[in-house]
């Protein structure tokens, strides 16, 4: 448009505005050249400061010498008419050709138009009673959510022949095959880093064999199961989100609903089962990859490698190992519902698919913080 | 199978609310056996969520759907799966299953409710597929047919179990006119051999003319239904001049320009 604008010549492009004072007192806004939507905009502020001149009085505006008008334009004059008649003063417009005078009624606001009624200012006890209901209504969806899950994934294990076998193997070799280089690499230079860094400062004390412990314990006990879930949830929790997501807006969620097919049995479980099947392989991953980077920054310290094997075999316990893959496992479940309840919640259009997946692994991830927690109480106290 | 032109679905006292905005006051209608029955009215009026409370997927806010004399709104577990075994629904974007091959897409009613063997759910889904003029495409994803190809075959996947009463919400938006004509004979073809119950809901005229026995005409005006009755006889006799109008498919008379003070 601008460019078509542009090379009109001279005088046609742009609009002048020129005031008067007629006899009778009235304000006169005379327009004149070519009101398009470059112009007009050029024009606007220029045209309602003038009109403000007229201060109640009437308000004529002449286009007589105007030679085009598009919405734009017409708009403007809608805008002057508007004012005017807010501020109580008469307003006319004169000289404007036919066919412009159509566009200007066109756009003049129908008296019957229905407006929405405007959203009526709440107290601060209203929108806290609001906020409170959204919130209990959230967690009620919560809770149902995890009992419907509880039930068909129950019933599922019954009679194995319920599940939908083929979309769980895909599932789980999408989560669990596909995720093996990234969480090779990441469970590696974590590895690296951690001893690398930890044996700088126990290297003042010549305590550097301990790396080992260290490595051995943090690894099997706590980073391995954290760092797997995290790279689920990102990888895995997401996809979940954004698929089952992408089926709301389709339709397809209503349309297995109206067949019958409860979508929690039909996609959640299969999802959640795979999950299962896969974090404690992951978390194996991450953990041994992170004691090889270890390794390697053991020998390159100067000791023999069997004196690493040793040293996590004294130091790391049963319980360790155990109580780690027991987090890996609730971890799982946690990530693979989060993903699909996220993507069961999406609301309409392509935005509300992105919202469902970045929502998928924020409240994967702080679910697995608190759960985490939980987990190093209970274990406290078991003295595990 | 049951008498044609006795009631089917009943909807009594409809109240819908979308939060604090009334789309239906208390609307009542009848579906008869048999009979194409289509749901019309401007955007926005709420046709399709009339369409999604007779399939039981909102819950009114007040008032009872009954098809075939059983609650849908309130129906839970194994009474519900009974009464959904009765409907089909042919959603507006299809919303056919991507992951899934066409024959695959109408074969999972059968896999889940019939007890068949793997060759009869082929031949079977093959079959619904023919119904459809979609023979030979059994083996593609919906992503690679066309958007007519996509609603019929989602008619097809809604056929699996032979529904009494099929829902269509929209089936010839965004189709070309002979696109669109086909469907509506594969709709007709259907209602007149097969008995089955059409609940369409639609704007295009033509269509409406083709294929409907009854029509209601919903108004957001009077939050529920302002007319009923055959196309032709809405189209001359309506009492209320906007429903004659919008059989006409005329606009409001251009208001006379000019006049600008």
């Amino acid at each position: 448009m601008r460019s078509n604008t542009a090379k009109m010549p001279g005088p046609a492009a742009g609009a002048r505005i020129q005031t008067e004072r007629d006899a009778d007192g009235a304000l006169r806004l005379i327009l004149s050249g070519h009101l398009d939507v470059d112009s007009t905009g050029a024009l606007w502020r220029e045209a309602t400061a003038a009109a403000q001149g007229a201060g109640g009085g009437a308000l004529v505006v002449d286009a007589t010498g105007l030679d085009y008008c598009d919405t734009a334009g017409a708009a403007l004059l809608v805008a002057l008419e508007r004012e005017q008649q807010a501020a109580g003063g008469a307003f006319a417009i004169e000289g404007l050709r036919d066919e412009f005078a159509q566009i200007v009624a066109m756009l003049r606001p129908s008296e019957t138009a229905t407006t929405a009624p405007p959203e009526a200012k709440l107290s601060f006890l209203a929108r806290l009673g609001r906020s409170t209901l959204e919130v209990a209504t959230d967690l009620r969806t919560l809770v149902a959510f995890v009992g419907e899950l509880s039930v068909f994934t129950l019933r599922t294990l019954r009679h194995p022949g319920e599940l939908r076998f083929r979309d769980a193997v895909s599932v789980a070799d999408r989560a669990g095959i596909g995720a093996v280089p990234i969480v090779a690499l990441v469970g590696f230079l974590l590895g690296l880093i951690l001893a690398f860094q930890g044996a700088i400062p126990m290297q003042r004390f010549g305590a550097q064999i301990f790396v080992a412990d260290l490595l051995g314990i943090s690894m099997l006990r706590e980073l391995g199961p954290l760092m797997a879930a995290i790279l689920l949830t990102a990888r895995s929790g997401s996809a979940f989100a954004a698929e089952i997501g992408t089926m709301k807006v389709n339709e397809e969620i209503d349309a297995l609903s109206t067949m019958g097919l409860e979508p929690v049995r039909f996609l959640v479980v299969p999802r959640v089962l795979a999950a299962l099947a896969v974090v404690p392989a992951l978390t194996a991953l991450t953990s041994g990859f992170a004691l090889l980077g270890g390794l390697v920054v053991f020998v390159q310290l100067g000791f023999p490698a069997v004196t690493f094997w040793n040293r996590i075999l004294e130091s790391v316990h049963v319980s360790d190992v155990v109580g780690g893959y027991a987090k890996a496992l609730v971890f799982g479940v946690i990530v693979a519902a989060v993903g699909c309840l996220r993507g069961l919640q999406t609301g309409n259009g392509a935005q509300a698919v992105g919202a469902s997946a970045t929502s998928a692994v924020v409240s994967g991830i702080i679910l697995i913080a608190v759960t985490d927690g939980i987990f190093a109480v209970v274990f406290y106290v078991l003295g595990i | 199978m049951a008498e044609r032109g006795e009631t089917i679905i009943k909807v009594e006292g409809l109240t819908a609310k979308y939060g604090d905005r009334l789309i239906f006051d208390r609307l009542s209608c009848e579906v008869k056996r048999g009979e194409v029955f289509v749901i019309l009215g401007g955007s926005g009026c709420g046709k399709s969520t009339l369409l999604k409370h007779m399939i039981g997927l909102y819950t009114p806010a007040a008032g009872h759907i009954l098809i075939d004399g059983d609650d849908i709104t309130t129906a839970k577990g194994d009474a519900r799966r009974r009464l959904l075994r009765k409907i089909g629904v042919m959603y507006q974007s299809g919303a056919l299953f991507g992951s899934m091959t066409l024959l695959e897409n109408v074969r999972l009613a059968l896999e889940e409710f019939a007890n068949l063997p793997n060759d009869a759910m082929d031949a079977i889904a093959a079959s619904k597929l023919r119904l459809v003029q979609l023979e030979g495409f059994e083996n593609f994803y919906p992503a690679e047919i066309s958007g007519g190809m996509k609603k019929r075959a989602a008619i097809a996947r809604a056929m699996a179990l032979d529904p009494a009463i099929l829902f269509l919400d929209e089936p010839s938006a965004g189709l070309d006119p002979i696109t669109s004509a086909e469907l509506d004979q594969t709709i007709l073809r259907l209602a007149r051999t097969l008995g089955v119950t059409f609940v369409v809901v639609t704007h295009e005229l033509p269509s409406i003319y083709a294929i409907a026995d009854r029509v209601i005409m919903l108004d957001p005006r009077v939050h529920g239904i302002v007319a009923t009755g055959a196309p032709a006889q809405l189209r001359d006799h309506a009492k209320d001049e906007w429903v004659r109008r919008f059989f006409r498919r005329e606009a409001e008379p251009v208001a006379s320009a000019g006049a600008t003070a």
